[in-house]
């Protein structure tokens, strides 16, 4: 019985699905979308908006599409008439209360009820003569206010923090019209997750402080990325306006995020607008640095990797993509080499209602794929290496100032690959621009080994470049027929000739949702 | 008999005989009276047998649905180790319905025993009494009853020294009308929000706390002992009307007759005499308007619809309204129509729980344009829209709190069109201040 699969007729769309599915996801795989607003594929189904309700033949009434599972030889129809007048009007019942202020509302231009009316709802109201249900605006907590004027009481925010988040602090208080979303006196909707309420209301009921009045949503750009807060790697969306990330959304992956990120990872990106970045290529010069063009700057890494013999330390970020760990990490193959990654910790964040979903106590993105990649976490121990090291190599790692003390000592040369400027690059022989991971192409792998793909959000600043290209040129060698990587996808399938894990492996295999990797022999090792 | 007045020769008293009868109140007088003979009975049938002779005795559920009690028990599962539930619905919030009440007050031990048997029959070992609110004196009657039962055995780990442990709780509600709707009721039981659940699943399959349970009302409950006494055919036999309504009802009268109260009635009693006959009829020198028979939840009987119509559910429904709770609300010719649909309209936007859509917004908007119609401020086209909104709030939404909204207004304007449609001419004066 449950492994059986049953055929429906969706809108004369004929569609096998296993039994139990409702037909609100049914319809999705046939390519029809049920208008709705109650229904989340990560929530529960209260069926109370009724605005997917469907005519299924030889019902009766209608049937809400959200918690009506499908039956074998089913024919649904979304569009019939009595289907549509049933949504028109519970939008009709929707606008009569709810403000027309979309010019002054955030969600504008993303907003289901602008949507659903603009497609389908009454050209004109025939509430006209009454005042609407007003009430002020609440602060339910340190980023999010709630306006009741505009909630149409789906629940979801209520349900997301009852069954999701396990924190039962948002309600539905009073009645009838009268009814709004209230929040338990002397609390505050501060749980580590509950900016996710934010994205669930599909009006501007709920909005982000942090976000509030900042763009309009048809002005922004949506770059598919990562999120480079933690271990855990939510899929998220970059908003930027005009070349400046303003906004960071989770981005569904049943796998690893369903439909959510932590409000660490959400609040997680003034750094990539920092305007005081590295510019171009430094090179030593006496006591002072010369700006450069990177024929030189390569030629010089070049020149230092070759005229040095001895022991490597690698200081690189957590942030580093993993075919710049790769790339750089190939550079001093043959040495002894200390590579270490930087990996700053935090209180884990659960998400109980999901599991395995959480904000890790690693706050980096990329540990996993470092370690495959031969990095240790002995930060201390490689801080140590350095007193031996011929040449040191720093990727864009962020150094306190006793590591950079300790690197002023050094007696090795010290390639400095950077975004930000900071006192320690004085002792750099030289520093090369790179780009930030919101700046560049690249790969991820989380804490469950899924390698996961994130996508160049804004532009480059002056003549930074992804490590990744750094490291690939100084391999080529110079001249200009040179095998060097000119994409983030040719560099990650240079991997697979040194680490097994990678052998093979293709950005169309990662594709968007990830691709697990299946370490078989022992990690880490360089061959 | 219809507490205060006497009983009428023409009432079938089988749930109201010792209404009024103070002695009855207790146990040792409920047993004199012939109390717990039922539930004695039924502990020595098989579980299935009690549950036979309540399908065959043909009772429906009185709350309002009439619903065949015994197929709703044998849609309870087989004993499997959970816990079933029976649950009591004494809520009786529905308006112009008061017949529940008079039952917990004068016999309460009636539906103490109703409520053992039949948790007896679906293998429920706790019963749960949701009490309205406001019912303070059936509560404290109620309570002491209990107190008694288990003190004299007929409740407790060992019920009439069968071996069988019925425990039974009294919950009181807090006043909300949506709770007297058996979801949204067990949702108040488990001290949540009175929020109607969509069904499926129903509640034999995942009622309250998430397990099988079976929600009657009161007069469902203690009609069951005298089915037990006097059997099933006996019972299949008081018939008036449809002998797919047998039984006897009690019928709570209100409204402009000479003397409201409770009759108990066989099912099939003309609903002319019910009003003119044992309610007394009119107030001198005035006319019937109309009827709403079954709580305030049903479309409107006109007087000329009320004048053949027998009392049971297949008839009043062929007649266009329903039995629902029995709560007849009767109007004479001073009665203004509009007024007492926005009335109706205004308490069901009142109550709404607010879940979904046509209902939280359609009955305030209702109210609003009724409101404007009375304040002399409707216009032709209102009245289309009422029902159009009406048609939209019908059948649409989890519970039926939105299409009883609806039944008055579509019936009121359908039956009263003239008086509606005096208002918006202006030919009468306006009846609310301007809104």
């Amino acid at each position: 019985m449950t492994q059986e699969t049953v055929t429906v007729t969706i809108e004369g769309t004929r569609i096998a699905v296993p039994n139990g599915t409702t037909i609100i996801e049914a319809a999705k795989q046939a390519g029809i979308v049920v208008p709705h607003y109650c229904y989340h594929p990560s929530l529960p189904s209260p069926a109370v908006c009724r605005m997917c309700l469907v005519e299924v033949e030889k019902q009766p009434k209608l049937m809400p599409a959200c918690v009506t599972t499908v039956t074998d030889g089913q024919v649904v129809l979304v569009e019939s008439p009595k289907a549509k007048a049933a949504r028109q009007s519970v939008l009709e019942f929707l606008l009569i209360n709810h403000p027309l202020d979309c010019p002054i509302c955030d969600q504008a231009g993303e907003c289901e009820l602008q949507d659903y009316v603009f497609q389908e709802g009454r050209s004109s109201t025939r509430y006209s003569e009454y005042a609407k249900r007003y009430s002020p605006v609440e602060d339910f907590g340190p980023d999010i206010l709630y306006v009741p004027n505009r909630c149409i009481l789906c629940t979801r925010c209520v349900r997301f923090m009852e069954s999701v988040a396990e924190d039962p602090i948002l309600n539905v208080s009073e009645r009838g019209d009268r009814a709004y979303i209230g929040i338990s006196e002397d609390q505050l909707l501060d749980h580590p997750w509950s900016g996710n309420v934010v994205d669930l209301c599909p009006v501007g009921s709920l909005l982000s402080k942090d976000f509030l009045h900042k763009a309009r949503a048809w002005d922004l750009d949506k770059t598919a990325s990562v999120c480079p807060g933690c271990t855990q790697g939510c899929n998220i969306t970059i908003d930027t306006r005009d070349d400046v990330v303003v906004r960071l959304r989770p981005r569904p992956n049943l796998e690893v995020n369903r439909h959510f990120m932590c409000d660490h990872g959400r609040m997680n990106y003034r750094w990539m607008n920092r305007g005081d970045r590295i510019e171009a290529p430094l090179v030593r010069d006496g006591a002072r640095h010369v700006a450069t063009d990177w024929d030189a700057a390569l030629d010089r890494f070049g020149e230092i990797l070759r005229g040095t013999r001895g022991s490597a330390v690698i200081l690189a970020s957590g942030l580093a993509s993993t075919e710049s760990l790769g790339l750089i990490r190939r550079l001093v193959e043959g040495r002894d080499v200390t590579a270490a990654v930087q990996v700053p910790v935090g209180d884990e964040a659960p998400l109980t209602g999901i599991p395995s979903l959480a904000l890790r106590r690693d706050r980096a993105p990329n540990v996993a794929g470092a370690e495959l990649l031969g990095y240790g976490r002995d930060w201390a121990g490689a801080m140590a290496a350095v007193a031996n090291a011929a040449v040191v190599i720093v990727l864009d790692a962020e150094l306190s100032p006793d590591d950079q003390a300790l690197l002023a000592r050094a007696p090795g040369l010290l390639v400095l690959l950077g975004t930000v400027p900071y006192e320690g690059i004085r002792n750099a022989t030289l520093v090369l621009p790179v780009t930030s991971m919101a700046e560049e192409n690249g790969t991820y792998v989380n804490r469950d080994l899924r390698a996961q793909r994130y996508n160049q959000a804004r532009s480059q600043p002056g003549m930074a470049r992804p490590a990744w290209w750094v490291a690939g040129e100084v391999l080529a060698g110079p001249g200009p027929d040179a095998d060097a990587p000119a994409t983030a996808a040719q560099a990650f399938a240079m991997l697979g000739a040194t680490w097994d894990v990678f052998t093979g492996l293709t950005y169309a295999d990662v594709g968007f949702t990830g691709h697990v990797l299946k370490p078989n022999a022992p990690a880490g090792a360089a061959r | 008999m219809g507490f205060p007045h006497p009983s009428h020769p023409r009432e079938t008293v089988v749930l109201s005989k010792h209404f009024g009868d103070a002695g009855a109140r207790s146990y040792q007088g409920w047993v004199e009276r012939g109390g717990y003979a039922g539930l004695r009975q039924a502990l020595g049938m098989v579980p299935d047998e009690v549950t036979n002779a309540v399908k065959e005795s043909g009772l429906r559920g009185r709350g309002g649905a009439g619903f065949p009690t015994g197929l709703k028990w044998s849609f309870m599962p087989k004993p499997s180790g959970k816990p079933h539930y029976l649950v009591c619905n004494a809520d009786e919030s529905e308006p112009g319905t008061f017949k529940d009440r008079e039952i917990m007050r004068w016999t309460p031990h009636a539906l103490i025993e109703g409520c053992a048997i039949a948790s007896y029959a679906i293998g429920a070992h706790t019963c749960y009494i949701y009490i309205r609110g406001e019912f303070t004196e059936p509560l404290r009657i109620m309570e002491d009853a209990v107190a008694e039962a288990y003190a004299n055995g007929a409740l407790g780990p060992n019920v009439l020294s069968s071996g069988k442990r019925i425990d039974m709780v009294l919950h009181r509600g807090a006043g909300a009308y949506i709770c007297g709707e058996e979801t949204g009721l067990m949702n108040s039981l488990e001290g949540k929000r009175g929020n109607p659940r969509i069904k499926p699943p129903f509640p034999a399959q995942a009622g309250v706390f998430g397990l099988p349970t079976t929600v009657n009302n009161v007069e469902t409950l203690a009609a069951v002992p005298h089915i037990i006494v006097r059997g099933a055919a006996w019972y299949k036999g008081l018939v008036m009307g449809s002998p797919k309504s047998p039984g006897t009802k009690l019928i709570s009268v209100c409204g402009h007759v000479q003397k409201p109260g409770n009759y108990e009635i066989t099912l099939g009693f003309p609903m002319k005499d019910l009003v003119f006959e044992l309610a007394g009829g009119m107030r001198p020198g005035r006319t019937l308007k109309a009827v709403i028979p079954g709580g305030s939840s049903v479309p409107i009987m006109s007087a000329a619809e009320v004048e053949n119509c027998p009392t049971d559910y297949e008839n009043i429904q062929a007649n266009g309204s329903m039995l629902g709770s029995g709560g007849m609300i009767v109007m004479d010719d001073s009665t203004d129509m509009v007024y007492q649909i926005w009335r109706l309209a205004r308490f069901y936007a009142h109550e709404s729980c607010a879940q979904c859509t046509q209902c939280r917004e359609g009955t305030a908007w209702t109210t609003k344009i009724l409101e404007r119609i009375l304040a002399g401020k409707g216009k032709e086209e209102d009245l289309d829209l009422l029902l159009d909104l009406s048609e939209q709030m019908t059948g649409k939404t989890i519970c039926v709190l939105s299409d009883s909204c609806a039944a008055p207004v579509v019936s009121g304007i359908q039956k009263f069109r003239s008086e509606f449609e005096a208002y918006i001419s202006k030919a009468r004066k306006p009846a609310l201040v301007a809104v």
